[in-house]
């Protein structure tokens, strides 16, 4: 992994993201506890598949390129995600690998959520546990319908 | 020979009827009306009276037609066969144009319609009705010029229906059987106690026609009987179609379970397609000579039960005989409201009569309407 | 169908047969893709142009071929020219994108109602362009950019399904540059020589600015992704009579005589193809209409 941490202190707030605008701020502050912010030049990889998913990502700037390697073709990205996403859910489920490699499109700037505080953040305060799933799922949701469609190749004749 | 005006009426003997005909011809028409051909009364050449069902009758019923002999000699003593006048107006082929190649261009050059004025005898009170649809379609917002060039040349010699068809349901539609308007001459065949006609003036084109025609005054009795004949058959419908609401009932319906129900005996023939008065859907065709130095496009009838009809880039979008079966009935008797101002049923039977399986589309709407909801009918469905 | 679109179809006179081609030189040929190519026309003989509204089409016809309908995507401020861009699908249009400059094709029109641009003034505008449907936009993004301030904020939202299926990027590439609109671009899958989004149209709308209240959208493409976009907008506020859209249906004769293009009550080349989203969303949820 090239996104080396960032010594200086952090400029990026988990409060600032919009995924986290709205919840309890006690809940974004125990969650956010162990966030470490990363940023990439264009071509870094953020994480590859099969690596242990153990973090969230929050993407402040940039643009980040799903792909999925193929031995014998061209990767393909399949989603890009930007500024104001989040990325990632391999974390939270089974068996906690990441499904596909994530490169940097451009210059981009996260903050990466460790999965542990996260779940315990979640343990601690289940109620806005919830809430935090329930705005993670929209996202999940969205992605499924994305593919779906691109699965149908709309534009093929 | 006495001046006619519009609205009069008088009496042809039936002796003198040739001289209608005869009248017709002189002034320029091409007669075309019923004549017997492959066990049925179609539409074709009239060149003398010989020429028409005299004596014949059909039978009629869901996908059932016989001929059969009458017991008297009656001329227009049958109802509705395969044909209707649409094959005059919007042939089942027409060439549309005709191209050449001149060098790297090309020139194309419009059909010309100048073929004789037709007149149409024998035109039944819902067809009379059928033509008026038709003429919304071919002849509104845009102009078909051969359908123009024939319709508005054509003379229509309506008769009325002395008795009513096995699948006849005219009057649910209010489009007969008693002719009402757009004729140019209307007659009456009264079989007993004597046989003769009584004519009514429509037009004066009607009139020129007939001021060379041998006739009688009529009496107060003569148009009482003719009410009467008409009145009787009204009486006899064979079916009947319940046209309140009928808009809505299909339209917001798409999903009924009856589309279903009707969508496994529908064989996608298109028989009811052809065999309807104001079923106008066509397609063309590009027809080159060997040379590929001149081209043809020839315009055909097509029908919405075709699969390929809504063909668009690699698939259509009515694949299913529901999806096309709904198409149609719900075009004929609802949306059509919405594209031209008037239903595209004229009641005249044909689509039950010629289907193989003898779909019912009376017995469709009201299948329709008694099952409303997908739980009320879905039993009926599976 | 109730429509405010404009009209400007001919219906033609008592003697004009309204299925007459009218003969048309190719002056250019463009690739665009190794599917598609925009063709600029010039009427035979020194005849006009007939104006057209952006979103309408012509029957386009190649001699011993046959015709198709096929959006107009030029400049409506350009009367001396008519552009098709045309995407060989089938015998015809193939036919048709194999045309070169010199040969001579037959064009009669234009067709339909257009896109309805002055309800969009003093709007917020998006526009969203799936594949080919770009073209049948351009005319209206030609006519908007020649009056740019009658309009307030223009989102333009482009998808195609490979970076090499996008067409007219010339347009594309200076549409990105002006400062007076955004422009977005995404495809269903790419390479990584691709440095633009990834994912679908609707993908795009949370980072285009509009206020949705005060917004006119124009979408244009396969059905799904329009069908798709307009919930997604009308989700956001975007009122459904201010959501346009253009249909596609097979077309024999354009003028409302064939049949053929029935959508419901709708004759899309007559009553289209430009519809108004809250006249026709019920339709969209009707299988096999």
């Amino acid at each position: 992994m090239s996104g080396a941490p960032v010594h200086a202190p952090p400029v990026l707030r988990v409060a600032d993201h919009p995924f986290f605008h709205g919840l309890d701020e006690r809940f974004v502050q125990l969650a956010g506890s162990g966030a470490t912010e990363r940023s990439f030049e264009a071509g870094d990889m953020l994480f590859l598949e099969g690596d242990i998913a153990s973090e969230f990502w929050l993407v402040f700037q940039g643009k980040v390129a799903l792909e999925i390697a193929q031995p014998d073709r061209p990767h393909v990205t399949i989603q890009t995600v930007g500024s104001g996403d989040v990325l990632g859910w391999s974390w939270l489920v089974p068996p906690h690998r990441w499904r596909f490699d994530a490169r940097a499109v451009k210059a981009t700037r996260t903050l990466a959520l460790d999965a542990k505080t996260l779940k315990d953040a979640f343990e601690a305060r289940p109620e806005d546990g919830y809430r935090f799933l329930l705005r993670l799922l929209p996202v999940i949701g969205d992605r499924l319908e994305n593919a779906r469609v691109q699965i149908l190749d709309i534009h093929g004749v | 020979m006495e001046e006619l005006s519009v609205g009069a009426q008088r009496i042809l003997e039936r002796a003198d009827f040739p001289r209608l005909l005869k009248a017709l011809q002189s002034a320029g028409y091409r007669v075309v009306g019923p004549t017997v051909r492959d066990g049925a009364i179609v539409y074709g050449e009239v060149r003398a009276e010989q020429d028409l069902p005299i004596g014949w009758t059909d039978r009629q019923d869901a996908g059932k037609y016989r001929l059969e002999r009458r017991t008297d000699q009656a001329l227009f003593g049958y109802n509705v066969g395969p044909h209707s006048w649409k094959k005059f107006l919007f042939p089942s082929r027409e060439r549309l144009w005709t191209a050449t190649r001149t060098g790297t261009s090309f020139t194309v050059t419009p059909e010309k319609d100048d073929g004789p004025p037709m007149a149409f005898l024998g035109v039944r009170a819902c067809e009379l009705a059928g033509m008026d649809v038709s003429d919304r379609v071919f002849d509104g917002v845009v102009r078909d010029p051969g359908y123009h060039a024939r319709r508005s040349r054509a003379l229509r010699i309506a008769v009325q229906c002395g008795q009513a068809g096995g699948t006849c349901f005219c009057v649910s539609m209010r489009t007969g059987p008693g002719v009402r308007t757009g004729h140019d001459i209307a007659l009456t065949e009264i079989l007993t106690p004597r046989h003769y006609f009584l004519v009514d003036v429509g037009s004066p084109a009607g009139a020129a026609v007939l001021a060379h025609v041998p006739l009688k005054p009529a009496a107060k009795e003569d148009s009482e009987m003719a009410h009467s004949i008409v009145a009787q058959t009204a009486a006899s419908m064979g079916r009947t179609l319940d046209t309140s609401g009928i808009h809505d009932l299909l339209l917001t319906q798409p999903e009924h379970p009856r589309w279903e129900v009707v969508a496994r005996r529908c064989l996608s023939c298109t028989n009811c397609t052809m065999v309807c008065p104001t079923c106008f859907c066509s397609s063309t065709d590009e027809v080159p000579d060997l040379q590929g130095e001149t081209v043809e496009r020839w315009r055909h009838w097509d029908s919405c039960f075709n699969l390929e009809f809504t063909a668009l880039h690699a698939n259509s979008v009515r694949k299913s005989p529901l999806s096309r079966y709904r198409q149609w009935l719900t075009h004929k008797l609802a949306s059509w409201q919405d594209q031209f101002g008037t239903s595209g049923c004229i009641g005249c039977g044909r689509c039950i009569t010629w289907c193989p399986v003898g779909i019912d589309l009376t017995e469709e709407v009201a299948a329709l309407r008694t099952a409303p909801t997908k739980a009320a009918a879905g039993g009926g469905a599976r | 169908m109730a429509s405010e679109t404009h009209s400007a179809t001919s219906a033609g006179s008592a003697t004009e047969s309204p299925f007459t081609p009218e003969p048309y030189v190719v002056e250019r040929r463009v690739v665009e893709t190794a599917d598609t190519v925009t063709m600029v026309l010039k009427p035979a003989g020194g005849r006009g142009v007939p104006a057209f509204l952006p979103g309408q089409f012509n029957m386009v016809y190649r001699f011993g071929v046959g015709e198709v309908p096929i959006s107009i995507s030029g400049d409506p401020n350009r009367p001396d020219e008519l552009v098709h861009t045309v995407r060989s699908a089938g015998k015809i249009s193939d036919a048709l994108t194999k045309t070169l400059p010199g040969e001579t094709l037959g064009v009669r029109g234009p067709y339909g109602v257009g896109w309805p641009l002055q309800r969009a003034e003093h709007q917020d505008v998006v526009i969203v362009a799936g594949g080919l449907g770009l073209p049948p936009l351009r005319p209206l993004l030609y006519e908007l950019l020649a009056h740019r301030d009658r309009y307030e904020r223009v989102e333009i939202i482009y998808g195609a399904r490979s970076p090499k299926d996008l067409v007219h990027y010339e347009d594309v590439q200076k549409w990105r540059t002006r400062g007076d609109l955004r422009l977005q671009v995404t495809v269903d899958a790419a390479g990584r020589e691709w440095y633009g989004d990834v994912g679908l149209v609707t993908a795009r709308i949370p980072d285009a600015r509009f206020d949705p209240p005060r917004t006119v959208a124009f979408l244009c493409g396969p059905e799904i992704m329009m069908r798709l976009t307009a919930q997604a907008l009308s989700t956001l506020g975007v009122p459904e009579a201010s959501i346009w859209l253009s249909m596609e249906r097979n077309m024999k004769c354009a003028v409302g005589l064939c049949g053929h293009c029935q959508w419901g009550p709708a004759f899309v080349c007559r009553d289209g193809p430009v519809f108004r989203y809250a006249d026709v969303k019920r339709m969209f949820s009707v299988r096999e209409l």
